[in-house]
């Protein structure tokens, strides 16, 4: 049994002069125990390292030395040994450093690439902050890399920092560089680096303002800059505030667009030619839903209303009552618009279909929904209101409402929540029909839905009033 | 107005810079200051020194000069009829602001940018002043990118690619007609002018490095680019199209997208809703396939959905062109040459190197290729390997849905 003291975590060279004897030796890798500094397994003893002869001597592989440097400074323990058992192999197989599907080789090549990137890291995240000693500003930093490569990336600092004063402290070494020399010292803590810095405010606000809040991307920031490095990056401290406000400023950003300009009024006396429209509409024959139903049910409201609400089509009450939204889904319309705080008398309804469509069973009629047909034939109607009125915010509630409304099908769930402009200059919104929060089963989701039909009608009374 | 403090006018004029989504540093010279005299290095790689909760990385200290502008481009925040709040930096204040984040790590170099004041070549003087300063007043040897302007006198070009290690014109938008509707003051024919200038000085300088060795550098790491994605109608095809042609035309880098995003004080004619991420992310990909797969941009085209034009969004365009091109597969990973092995889906670059590396010294076996791999899953259907015939897989008519990430719910509130 031969056992390994190697002087440092780092220490490459030690391993390197070591294991080269050994595999001269021919020992195996099983009988070999690798460990840094006096352990206190030291009792029991081990063989004496096999002599070193200079003279029979063989060479590896450039790529086996690089690939055995990095891997050498990874975290894990058994890297030693590893990287000997890779060492015994390729000297019967020369070729192996080419086989990256070996097992073996493969692993290595992990733990090298784990190295390379928390050398990258250090490269990236080391923050220095200025103080004053002795010979002037000095600039310091206290670092937690995840292996042994603070020495190893000594160089990058001095390329980069060669007339700075600087130093890099961490957990295990410290490097110091005074302008000419390079010092290492012993591992220090925290608080042993400066608690601030001037400039960190500006740091800081920069990375606050050079965020978008538009595009929250968490996911790909967390796979670049692990959580782990957060506790010594001043900016990360500003991190789960920004998540916070991203999705609420995106939401105002999106609630102060400007209103299109209001269109200019047609000429003439509104209310006859309203008036002319509506006794035009009480004769429609366009489609077949004349037949049944008992009277056209026209819209109705101001008309010079800023707002004009479509809905599907008037249900039992209204055909016998002539006028649109008095029946159940009308009254808990009124309701969510008292609640969203909307002036319903500033408010013009209207349907998209204007016939009732129902089947008859038993003495009931119930509801049925207008196909394209006859939404297509209705929308000559629909059309000269909204031309006539000129409201500056069109709500479509419900898909056929919608259909009327961009002469197209749409999904609520994809159209609601955002303004659609219009051809005419008006703005359109999207939202549910109130009668579909009434066929709701479940009590819980009913509410829920019912509040946020409340929300929707909510963002569009701020739009009116911001007119 | 109040004066602004340094720290008011950082965030007013980052705020106004964070629309471009360049930040790369890489690919320039070598440089260190071993010598004891100056600041910095370059390495060829660029490091990220942080990143956003925005997924971008930091790299750059990325600023405006000033946010006021006498365009009136609809898309940007710094148009003229927009109302943010306006700033300005000296020469001075840049160069202070820049070497002091630069001795704390925080940044790798400047990415300077604009907006237009007085006249296009006053603007540009007074970036190319930033530049000069940093690297002959302060020896500065960090990364440094100019947004140049179109308009600017060439000979004002020619200082900049000298003290800058990249220059960059946006050509904004992916075709001229959203070019003339959004961006009325700037001109299709100008900008592509400009990068042909920036092209020739480019080649120019390589050209006197092969004959001199101390002729000096014109803008080593190149030019590049930025199109916004989303803010007009122009499709993907249109889109990868454009970057092909600037890519073959003037030798560009790089050529980013932007996907555009609702900005404060937004102009009536632009669409207000999230920008695009995942349109972005799929041109990047395609993108990529390009620049390191072998495809050419006719064959993105064929990947991307025959009625929109745009590349398919839940699965990603080199599954979508594989699926396509049934034929070309399945691939033997013990014998297809290079070029076919790209093609497969779910193999990149570097898997790809290590199968021909090991397919010297053994068959590859699926566990084998497995290992060289990060998903297996993906993959088994388009290989062939030593233990592994994929039989009729790919004449699967659901073999996307085999493959492709489940479907999932959308986001009510999107």
């Amino acid at each position: 049994m031969y056992r390994i003291a190697l002087t440092a975590h780092d220490d490459f060279d030690g391993w390197r002069g070591a294991a080269r004897r050994l595999a001269m030796a021919g020992v195996d890798p099983a009988d070999i125990l690798w460990q840094v500094g006096e352990a206190p397994g030291d009792l029991f003893g081990g063989d004496p390292l096999p002599p070193d002869r200079a003279d029979a001597g063989f060479s590896v592989s450039r790529a086996f030395i690089d690939l055995a440097q990095k891997a050498s400074l990874h975290r894990d323990p058994e890297r030693f040994a590893l990287l000997y058992a890779l060492l015994c192999r390729l000297r019967g197989r020369p070729g192996l450093m080419e086989d990256k599907a070996d097992p073996l080789l493969r692993r290595i090549d992990i733990l090298a690439k784990a190295v390379r990137r928390d050398i990258h890291k250090m490269r990236a995240f080391v923050r220095f902050r200025e103080m004053a000693d002795e010979g002037g500003e000095r600039f310091v930093a206290w670092f937690e890399p995840e292996h042994h490569i603070v020495r190893a990336n000594a160089g990058f600092f001095l390329r980069r920092f060669a007339a700075m004063r600087w130093s890099i402290l961490t957990p295990d070494v410290s490097i110091h560089w005074d302008g000419e020399t390079l010092i290492e010292g012993l591992g220090a803590q925290r608080n042993d680096a400066p608690d601030g810095d001037p400039v960190e405010a500006l740091w800081t606000g920069y990375y606050a303002a050079i965020f978008n809040p538009a595009r929250l991307k968490t996911g790909a920031m967390l796979s670049e800059m692990p959580k782990k490095y957060w506790r010594n990056l001043p900016e990360a401290a500003l991190i789960p505030d920004l998540i916070a406000g991203a999705q609420a400023r995106e939401a105002a950003m999106i609630a102060t667009a400007p209103l299109p300009e209001k269109a200019p009024r047609r000429q003439g006396d509104i209310a006859t030619v309203w008036a002319t429209i509506r006794q035009e509409a009480m004769g429609c024959t366009r489609c077949a839903l004349h037949r049944d139903a008992t009277q056209t049910v026209f819209g109705e409201g101001p008309l010079d209303a800023p707002l004009l609400f479509i809905g599907e089509q008037p249900g039992d009450q209204e055909d016998l009552a002539g006028r649109p939204f008095v029946g159940p889904a009308g009254q808990l319309f009124d309701r969510a618009l008292a609640q969203a705080g909307v002036d319903r008398s500033r408010a013009y309804v209207t349907n998209a279909v204007k016939h009732f469509k129902f089947e008859r069973q038993g003495k009931r009629r119930l509801h049925q929904s207008p196909d394209a047909g006859e939404i297509e034939a209705c929308r000559w109607w629909l059309g000269q209101e909204i031309e006539l009125i000129r409201p500056r915010i069109i709500v479509a509630l419900g898909a056929s409402a919608a259909r009327a409304m961009l002469g197209k099908a749409v999904t609520i769930s994809r159209t609601r929540g955002s303004a659609i402009a219009l051809k005419d200059g008006a703005e359109g919104w999207v939202t549910v029909h109130p009668s579909y929060l009434l066929r709701l089963p479940d009590a819980e989701r009913q509410a829920a839905e019912q509040a946020r039909f409340v929300d929707d009608l909510r963002v569009v009374a701020e739009r009116v009033k911001r007119g | 107005m109040a004066q602004l403090s340094t720290r008011q006018k950082l965030e007013i004029l980052a705020d106004a810079a964070k629309y471009d989504a360049s930040c790369a540093s890489s690919g320039t010279t070598k440089r260190d200051s071993r010598d004891g005299k100056g600041i910095g290095s370059t390495e060829g790689m660029g490091i990220c020194h942080a990143y956003a909760p925005d997924g971008r990385c930091i790299s750059l200290l990325k600023i405006l000069l000033t946010n006021s502008c006498i365009f009136d481009c609809h898309y940007c925040i710094n148009r003229r009829s927009s109302d943010v709040r306006r700033a300005r930096f000296t020469a001075q204040e840049v160069v202070e602001l820049t070497l002091n984040f630069y001795r704390r790590n925080y940044i790798e170099g400047l990415f300077l940018s604009s907006g237009i004041i007085a006249s296009s070549d006053y603007t540009m003087e007074q970036m190319v002043e930033v530049a000069r300063s940093l690297r002959e007043d302060h020896d500065f040897r960090g990364y440094i990118h100019l947004k140049t302007i179109p308009d600017a006198d060439p000979a004002l070009l020619q200082q900049a690619g000298l003290y800058a290690d990249r220059l960059s014109i946006n050509v904004e938008l992916p075709t001229d007609a959203g070019l003339q509707r959004l961006a009325p003051e700037k001109d299709g024919k100008r900008i592509e002018g400009a990068m042909r200038h920036l092209r020739n000085g480019i080649e120019d300088g390589h050209d006197a490095r092969r004959k001199y060795k101390s002729a000096p550098r014109f803008a080593p790491a190149g030019q590049s680019t930025q199109m916004i994605v989303g803010a007009d109608v122009a499709d993907d095809r249109a889109i990868i199209a454009r970057a092909s042609s600037l890519y073959d035309r003037h030798k560009l880098r790089r050529v980013y997208y932007s996907a555009f995003s609702p900005i404060p004080s937004p102009s009536a004619v632009l669409p207000l809703k999230r920008p695009p991420l995942m349109r972005e992310h799929r041109l990047y990909q395609s993108d990529w396939m390009i620049r390191f797969y072998g495809y050419d941009a006719r064959e993105i085209a064929a990947a991307t959905d025959a009625a929109t034009g745009c590349l398919p969004l839940d699965i990603d365009p080199k599954l979508a062109w594989a699926l396509n091109h049934r034929a070309a597969f399945p691939v033997d990973v013990n014998r297809a040459p290079r070029e076919a092995l790209l093609r497969v889906p779910g193999l990149g670059v570097k898997a790809v190197n290590r199968i021909l590396m090991s397919r010297r010294h053994r068959r590859l076996r699926l566990d084998d290729v497995a290992r060289l791999t990060t998903s297996i899953k993906k993959l088994r259907p388009f290989l062939i390997a030593a233990d592994w015939r994929p039989l009729t897989l790919t004449d699967r008519a659901d073999l996307r849905a085999h493959i492709a990430p489940p479907a999932q719910q959308l986001d009510l509130f999107a």
